[in-house]
């Protein structure tokens, strides 16, 4: 905060506003010296340098110190109105007043050129901590069906005689695993580098949520889960402009993965209901539900919970919020009291209702 | 088959030549192959194929304005092969004259589908007036739908739209193109009636609407009308 403070001002402008608070904080004293004696302006204007020097660049708070100096000097050390100083007491008083002052300007100067040392360590163990995270799971969920695969074809083309029947369609069925599971990751590769490049722009057109959701539900029933999808969308719903593929996307991924992180026998509920111009989308289940401490956190690039079964990058939330946020839309992830997990998704769009559209 | 469709393969990847050529040729297709661009079109004017399998991204010439340079003269079915997320090249190729697309991965099933669907003429009123599957039974010179031997009672744009489709059955429609045959050249971007009327064909036609089995949705591209498998 402090840093923004100081980018905020121009190096003149530090000078000018340093000098101006000496010369305000000095007349308020000089308006009272009726009332305070001259060695307590002293330290008045000793606090106004320290704050100076916890806010400023060291030249413009050493100037402030310099300034303040002459003016206690000049205004209030007696002889008033005359650079002189009258008892050898007040001398000593002056020149400590300066070199505490300046003592002040340079040690506060050092202490935040440490912290800013110390912060741009900090951040670059945190980039490659993050990127340790990244090959070691990149590297695991790439490999892993990639190692599939060349087994696999190694075991078809050298030991083909030896293998029986069923061995050699459960290998084959193995390779063709493997590479959708491998498919899976590039695709999510590609829509996180989509997202990082910042380029990416919704292609908005009109949606049939009852088709989007119904569609995305029959892809992963495809994949062959167990538990049971409960659809919930008064057919009255209106087409709302919104990009299809990024909105199926997110539907999938959370759908997906409420799939594979429950147990068989629980239900998934998608829910979409229309509130005046926005689309809310309620995805819950009735599994386990999410660690409280972990929930902030599911929506980091590359997270993955703690004792979660392997099977992926740690991207497909992460991919979520990013397509859900470049719609204009948010999410937001809470434990049921009754268990299990339930994401909201609200995305204001353009609506157009079916009355509207029959014009025959 | 006594006398096979003969196929070009336009596609600079060797792995995906090599494949392909496998698939066709285990399905009593006659196979030639071109690399680059430059090549295709030469092997395609020298001999033209009935069918040309062209894939977008080669490294010559671009694939769409291959496309172009051979739909000047060439009137036998293009398939095109695309990567995945790129429907705007897809629907370019599609309103350039494509039959239909396939997405890179793709399952070679699907692929021998698409090709006998390009390959067999299309249904009009003439040739093929009647069209029936399951219990669905669609009559074009008669101009009427049959569902369990009853006649369901259809708007003129439902069945415009259902006569679009089942002309072109098995084939990817973009959204464009049904919207220019159906409701004319100046709605070609009013998707919301797309929506809302192929939710209602499919509610009256469709078993389980939610669940569509004919009216198919091609994400990002269109619909495809499909009605025999």
């Amino acid at each position: 905060m402090v840093e923004l403070f100081i980018n905020k001002f121009s190096k003149t402008k530090q000078y000018l506003y340093s000098i101006l608070l000496i010369f305000l904080v000095a007349g308020i004293c000089f308006i009272f010296s009726g009332y305070i004696g001259y060695r307590v302006v002293a330290f008045i204007l000793l606090v106004t340098v320290s704050l100076i020097a916890m806010f400023f660049d060291i030249l413009p708070v050493l100037a402030a110190a310099l300034m303040s100096a002459l003016i206690w000097d000049y205004f209030f050390i007696p002889p008033h109105f005359t650079l002189q100083v009258a008892t050898t007491d007040d001398s000593i008083l002056l020149l400590m007043y300066f070199v505490i002052a300046s003592v002040n300007a340079v040690l506060t100067y050092k202490i935040r050129q440490i912290e800013k040392v110390a912060m741009q360590k900090e951040e670059k163990a945190n980039t490659v901590k993050l990127y340790n995270t990244i090959l070691n799971s990149l590297s695991h969920e790439l490999r892993t069906p990639i190692a599939a695969i060349i087994g696999a074809t190694d075991n078809l083309q050298n030991h083909n005689e030896k293998l029986t029947q069923n061995n050699r369609y459960e290998l084959v069925k193995e390779i063709s695993k493997a590479s959708f599971r491998l498919n899976q990751q590039v695709e999510n590769l590609l829509n996180m580098s989509r997202l990082e490049s910042g380029i990416i722009q919704p292609k908005k057109d009109w949606c049939d949520i009852i088709e989007v959701i119904y569609d995305v539900v029959k892809r992963i029933e495809e994949n062959g889960i167990s538990q049971k999808i409960n659809i919930n969308i008064n057919p009255a719903i209106p087409l709302f402009k919104l990009d299809k593929g990024m909105l199926e996307q997110v539907i999938y991924n959370l759908v997906n993965n409420a799939a594979i992180y429950t147990d068989a026998t629980c239900i998934i509920n998608i829910i979409a209901i229309c509130h005046a111009d926005v689309l809310q989308i309620i995805i819950e289940d009735n599994g386990k539900g999410f660690i409280p401490d972990e929930i902030t956190h599911v929506f980091d690039k590359f997270y993955r919970l703690k004792n979660t079964k392997t099977g992926g990058t740690g991207l497909g939330l992460s991919i979520v919020k990013g397509f859900t946020e470049a719609m204009g839309g948010s999410i937001y992830l809470e434990n049921l009291s009754t268990g299990g997990a339930r994401f909201t998704i609200n995305i204001v769009a353009e609506t157009s209702y079916q009355k509207n559209i029959k014009n025959e | 088959m006594s006398n096979p469709a003969e196929i070009l393969i336009i596609d600079d990847e060797v792995q995906m030549r090599k494949l392909l050529e496998i698939t066709l040729q285990t399905n009593d297709y006659s196979v030639s192959k071109a690399a680059t661009a430059k090549e295709g079109i030469i092997m395609a004017a020298n001999h033209p194929p009935d069918m040309i399998i062209l894939d977008l991204g080669l490294p010559d010439e671009d694939g769409h304005s291959v496309l172009q340079k051979l739909r000047e003269w060439y009137t036998n079915p293009v398939i095109i092969l695309s990567v995945l997320n790129n429907e705007e090249d897809i629907v370019n190729a599609l309103d350039a004259g494509a039959n239909d697309y396939l997405t890179k991965p793709f399952r070679t099933g699907e692929l021998l589908a698409r090709m006998r669907t390009a390959l067999r003429g299309a249904f009009t009123e003439e040739n093929n007036p009647v069209l029936s599957y399951n219990d669905l039974q669609i009559d074009l010179s008669a101009r009427t739908v049959k569902r369990n031997n009853e006649l369901i009672k259809l708007t003129a744009t439902e069945y415009a739209l259902l006569a679009t489709f089942a002309k072109n059955e098995g084939r990817v429609l973009t959204h464009q193109y049904l919207l220019r045959e159906v409701w004319g050249p100046g709605f070609i971007n009013q998707t919301q009636y797309l929506r809302v009327f192929i939710a209602q064909l499919r509610k009256k036609l469709e078993n389980d609407p939610n669940r569509p089995e004919y009216f198919v949705t091609e994400s990002g591209i269109g619909y495809r009308f499909v009605f025999k498998e």
